[in-house]
Order: C-alpha cells, then structure tokens, then sequence
C-alpha cells in the first residue's frame, strides 16, 4: 500500500479533527474506522435500541457479536459482558464515534481541573495528578472547537467558569417547561443557573438548520442533522481537501515498529476481513480510553515487549469516567413539555471550592425522558407491576424532573485496562479487561452533590424527592471514558508529553481522552476536541515534510 | 380519553389471545399444529405468558399488554436478540403450569383473574430471576417502541400523554430578538 504522512485510528471525536488539520495543512492522512457510516437517514426513533438505552443492541456500533471485553467485580471475578450491556463500558464505533449520538453537552473544563493534586492534595491512594498544560494553554482550542463544531449555549448567568475571549457562537435553544421552573429555585437558593452549553444548532450554523426540539435526542443520531459531531463538521472538511481517504469498517491490528524502534505503520483487517498494512511516518491513536489502551498493549514487538508506550506500566491505568448523581422530584403539576433537547439549565456553583471535599461537578436538569426511562423511577413505594404500577406511570411521567451530574471522579492507579488472558474478539484479538476502582472519596463527593440536587429540587416545589447516589464496586467509565494513557512530563508515572507524542516512540501520538490526566466535573467531549486541536497544532508546527521532528 | 383508540377488528393474535383469557380451547379458525401464529412460543406457552403478562399490565382504561401486542414482541424478539433467554422461558413456564396445577387444578390461564394475580405473586417471590425477566420484556414491550410488535398503534404513549408523531418544527429561536451570549 502506498505510504501515507499519517495514519489516524479512530473516527470519534478526537480522530476527526486530528485528520482534518492533518489534512488541511497538506499532510497525506488515511483515517481508520472500525464502525460504518452512519447518517441522519439511518436515524431510527427506537427506544429500545439506541446508543444510550441497549436493551435490544447498540444502534451505532459495536454489535454484540465478536465483540465482548471481560470485567473484574469486587471479588475479581470475571464477566464477559456484550457489548450492549453495561460492565461492557461502551462508547460507539461509528464515523462520529460518540458524537453521533450524544446528548451534545459541550463544556469547558475549569482552570483548577487541570491542577487537582495542587489545588486539593491527592487524597491517599489515589492518583490525582496535575496536568502538565494549563486551561489557558488550552483556551484558544476551546474557541476554536466551539466555532468549528458549533456550539450554542449562553455563560454570561455565572461567574464560575474560565476566562474565555469570545462568546459562543450561537444563542442558547429557548428554555422548556423544567428550565422555568428551575431557573427562579436556583437563584432563590443564591445559584448561578445558566444555559448548558451544545453541540446543537439553535439556528442556522455551517450549512444545516437549528434543532427542531424532539423527543428522541440523547443516544441518537438527529433526524435533522442539527447535532454537530465529527462527523457532519471536521470528517466533511477533511475528506474535501483531497488529503484524507476514511476507511470504514477496518479494525487495527497492531502498531508495526521497524528496528530503530519507530513505528513504520499499522496492520489492519480491513471491511472483507482481510489483513492489509498501511505504512506511515505518523500514527495517530483516536480510539478512545479503553480501545487506545488496548491497541497499544496490543502492539507487542522485540523491542517493546510489554506493548507500544508501556515501558513503565503505564498504559492502562488510572481508568476513569464521572460518577453520576442526583435527585429526582415529584411535583403536583406538569414538568414535561414534550420538547427537547432537555438538559437545558445548569449550574457550575459546586465545581469546586467546598471545604473538606477534592472537587463537586456541574449539575444539570437531565435529558428529554421517554417512557422507558420512568418505568423504574415512580415515587418509592409505588408497586413494581400491575394495575397501580400503570396508573403510576400515568400520574408521574409527565410530573418529575431529574438533576443529576458528573461528579469529578478521584483517579487509582489500580482502576485499569489490561489484555484478558483468554478471551479474544472476533479478529483473534486480546479483548479489554477492566479491573479496579476510582478512588471512594468520589462517592463521599457524590454523595453531597445528590443532597445540592435534592435542595435544588424541593426549592422548585417538589412534593417529594428521592436521591440518586450510589457506591458502585467497579470503575464506571462508559461514555466518559479517560485517562489510560496519561499526559505528563515524566516518563516513568505518564504515557504521552504534553503534545500527546508517546515518550518512548517520536513518531506514535494519542490524542483522545486516554491523555486526559483528570476528567472535569464536565461531560468531556468539548475538552478531547479542544486537545485534538491543540496536539494536531503541534504536530502541524512540527511536521518537517516527510520526517518529524520534536 | 377511550376516543383515542383506534376502532377495528381483533387481529388474529388478538383473537387468539382473547381466546385464551377466557379460558377457551384452540379457536376456530386459528392455524393448526404447535406454534400457531407464533415464531417461537408453543400455543399453551403463550397462554400462560399471556396471563402473567396481563398481570404486570392488566386493562383498565387502557388495553393490558397481550391487547397491546406484548406476546408478540416477546415472541418475536426470542427469535432475535432475546434468543439467549428461550431456556428460561421454556423452563419458567412449564415451572408455573405446574404450581397452577398444582395448587388450582387447573391450567393458569383458565383461573379466575384474582387466582391470576395470586400465582404470579408467588413467582415474584419464588422465581424472582425469571419473574423479573418477564417483567422487564413486559413493560419494554408496552411503553417501548411499536416497531418491535408491542405498544400496538403507540398506545401507551397515547395513555401518557404524548402525541405521537410528536408536533415538531416547533419553537425555533426567536430571531427578531437580540442574541443573549
């Protein structure tokens, strides 16, 4: 095959971006992906299958069979879950990766996320870190990410945020029913409410139309094309300049290394199953924390034994995502105006700053609810079935709200991806094993930000309210998966430099939220693209025509 | 609210569910042999999945489940991506015949509906793992999506409150306004 600049794994998020500046700045990219492409034509309404709601499969990829990953519980022993099935920790595998389907909440992190270990201590037996970049190194990619994929949303109702130089490009979607009921409560309680900011058109942005307020938002692809992800935004842009061919449906293999130790390209099955080699002067890993992880434990050679990057027993580790947490409320009237996208007001008041606790995270009212989703969350005491388990449904679905959050979760060293030792997919391939936990003063903190959500609630007016807070015994990554190949200076405790270049090989990259050293009290998707930004500026700047040198 | 029902004739899986709540043999008219119009239940299966069924959703207002088209969605999805979950139907099934038998004499479907309601109290407790799996295929069924053969006609959305199709289009962003951000 003919030689390429750069080879990028992973059309999600990150990897879309990466292969359009790549491309745009004249390098020559092939981009990866192991998911087909999806459109908004294949946009089905189907409650039952979709990204976020697996009862009968995973509507954008991966499907159940030839795909399982095994996970460790609390007494270490194994599970083989399928990939729709929740110890499986799922994201996507589609072109747009998650940002196909999500729910299109775009934060930026806080200055104090990036410096945890110095603002808060590391609480004994955690590993949180610093990251060894700023938010202000990260600003400018911020914007630019905000502007490229299109973010509406509205931050002038809070102080609690970081400085920013321009507003977001386009105004907030107007408030629904729970927005007005919530906005007075929170300001009573002396909040700072304000609009969630999206990845959703409100009006008319880069050539598509604003979002048209359905019922089917989160865990979907949108019917009007109106949800920006990687794939309606950068993956066009790259495709256009004539520098990038995107493969679908093709799984890597491994990174190939020559005898210097750099690698000289990849090995992948490609959409007939076949095994093709793709020589390059770059890789790029966009996989997402727990396939990144796996690739390049995967990539075993003489020189690199225990896999690419992992000469200290890095990769893998300090595995992370959010804790969620939250209230639900009962009220006397109708919360539900039938209109979407839902999570529409938040506040970034208890990120930060409480005595006694290392962190908070943002809350927010949840997601436009469908049925499905009420069936288990009646107002305790109400039967499980029958007649008054259906009149339940018909007095509560359309009179409670939830708010509910990613709590900052508190990184272990011990809570890792590693290669099961038996089970592998259908490729031959070592599947993801999951062990460990987040360190448990994440759930000390969940547990006051459930108790904000539950005053919040009962300000609004609820009759009654129920807490949402658990102490689950394995890490729950899932969606916001992060942090299993650390950026850091130091080679010996962190995988990749701040440029996302791994130590131990110039010419390898990762840059998704594998990098992410902590995980915001934020959903992260805006974060892994303003990295991506960041890093491809740096590899750009970099790039000294056929060869690299940093 | 009943206005919003759509009229019309029983389909032939109605006619044979609403044969089986009243206790009534193989009706006239239905096709022969094992399975009937089903894909994977035996015709006395789907008589006793029906009672528990119409259990966890029985009619009021509102149609109960096996009404909605619950059997069928189980049925069809046993054949598909429930497949996994056919040795605890089979086994979950024949277990619950036999406790009928057992302690009414008489085959569960054939039972007064009070005598119903009893026997899959019992099940809660002393089957809880399948109980809660035919639970959960109940309730997916009636307030999940059509296309999988339950929720005939969106009829608990219906029940819910929520058009369907939704209105949409709605409530775009007032551009005559002044930007906000």
């Amino acid at each position: 095959m003919k030689r390429v600049n750069a080879v990028v794994i992973g059309a999600g998020a990150a990897g879309g971006i990466v292969a359009k500046e790549l491309a745009v700045a004249g390098l020559s990219v092939v981009l990866l992906e192991r998911g087909k492409w999806y459109t908004a034509n294949d946009c089905r309404k189907d409650d039952l299958r979709n990204q976020r709601t697996t009862i009968l499969g995973n509507a954008f990829g991966p499907e159940d069979k030839g795909n399982p990953r095994v996970w460790l519980d609390a007494k270490g022993q194994p599970h083989t879950a399928l990939a729709s099935e929740g110890g499986y920790q799922n994201n996507a595998a589609c072109v747009g990766g998650g940002t196909l389907s999500y729910g299109a909440q775009a934060w930026r992190y806080m200055p104090q996320d990036f410096r945890m270990k110095s603002t808060y201590g590391a609480p004994q037996g955690s590993s949180l870190e610093d990251w060894p970049i700023s938010y202000d190194d990260l600003e400018p990619f911020y914007e630019k990410a905000e502007y490229e994929i299109g973010i509406s949303g509205d931050y002038s109702g809070t102080p609690f945020h970081g400085p920013r130089k321009r507003p977001l490009p386009m105004p907030p979607v107007p408030p629904g029913r729970e927005f007005s009921i919530l906005e007075p409560a929170a300001r009573r309680l002396g909040l700072h409410p304000f609009h969630v900011p999206m990845a959703r058109n409100s009006v008319p942005y880069n050539g598509r139309g604003p979002c048209m307020r359905c019922r089917w938002c989160c865990g979907f692809a949108c019917e009007v094309d109106a949800k920006n992800g990687s794939q309606n935004t950068v993956i066009p842009v790259a495709l256009g300049t004539g520098n990038c061919e995107l493969r679908t449906e093709c799984m890597v293999k491994e990174i190939l290394t020559d005898d210097h130790g750099r690698a000289r390209g990849v090995a992948y099955f490609d959409s007939d199953g076949h095994l093709q080699e793709q020589p390059a002067d770059l890789v790029i890993v966009s996989g997402c924390a727990v396939e990144s992880a796996r690739l390049l434990l995967n990539s075993k050679s003489r020189l690199f034994p225990n896999g690419l990057g992992n000469r200290f027993d890095q990769v893998g580790r300090h595995l992370q995502g959010h804790h969620y947490t939250g209230a639900l409320g009962y009220f006397d009237f109708d919360t539900y105006d039938d209109v979407g996208p839902g999570a529409s007001i938040a506040i970034s008041d208890y990120n930060h700053g409480t005595a006694g606790l290392a962190g908070g995270g943002m809350l927010a009212n949840e997601f436009i609810r469908l049925p499905i989703h009420t069936l288990d969350r009646l107002p305790p005491g109400t039967p499980r079935w029958g007649l008054a388990h259906k009149q339940a449904m018909r007095a509560w679905h359309k009179r409670t709200i939830v708010i509910i959050g990613p709590t900052q979760q508190i990184p272990s060293a011990d809570a890792r991806v590693t290669l099961d030792p038996d089970v592998k997919d259908k490729w031959g391939l070592p599947v993801a094993r999951f062990s460990g936990n987040v360190h448990p003063h994440t759930f000390e903190i969940g547990e006051v930000q459930a108790k904000r959500a539950e005053a919040w609630l009962k300000e609004a007016g609820a009759l009654h309210t129920s807490v949402m807070a658990g102490r689950p015994d394995s890490v729950s990554a899932g969606q916001h998966q992060a942090g299993t190949c650390r950026m850091g200076n130091d080679p010996r405790s962190s995988v990749v430099n701040r440029n996302c270049q791994l130590h131990d090989v110039d010419n390898v990259f990762v840059i998704d939220s594998s990098v992410h050293v902590t995980n915001g009290g934020f959903n992260p998707a805006l974060t892994i693209m303003a990295i991506a930004y960041f890093a491809s500026d740096a590899l750009v700047r970099n790039w000294k025509g056929t060869g690299f040198r940093s | 609210m009943l206005s919003n029902r759509k009229p019309g004739k029983l389909t032939r899986r109605q006619f044979v569910a609403a044969g089986a709540l009243g206790g009534a043999a193989l009706a006239i008219g239905c096709k022969a042999g094992k399975h009937g119009d089903w894909e994977y239940l035996t015709v006395e299966q789907a008589r006793t999945l029906t009672a528990i069924c119409d259990q966890i959703v029985p009619a009021d207002d509102y149609p109960s489940a096996s009404q909605a088209g619950v059997l069928h969605y189980i049925d069809k999805q046993l054949m598909r991506h429930y497949r996994r979950h056919r040795h605890a139907y089979r086994h979950g099934l024949a277990d619950v015949e036999t406790a009928s038998r057992k302690r009414f004499g008489a085959e569960l479907a054939s039972l007064p509906l009070e005598q119903q309601l009893e026997m899959v109290g019992d099940l809660e407790k002393q089957n809880p793992s399948f109980f809660e799996l035919v639970r959960s295929h109940t309730l997916e069924g009636y307030y999940g999506s059509p296309r999988h053969g339950g929720n005939r006609d969106a009829v608990s959305w219906q029940m819910l409150g929520l058009a369907e199709p939704p209105i949409r289009g709605r409530a775009q962003y007032d551009l005559t306004k002044d930007s906000p951000s």
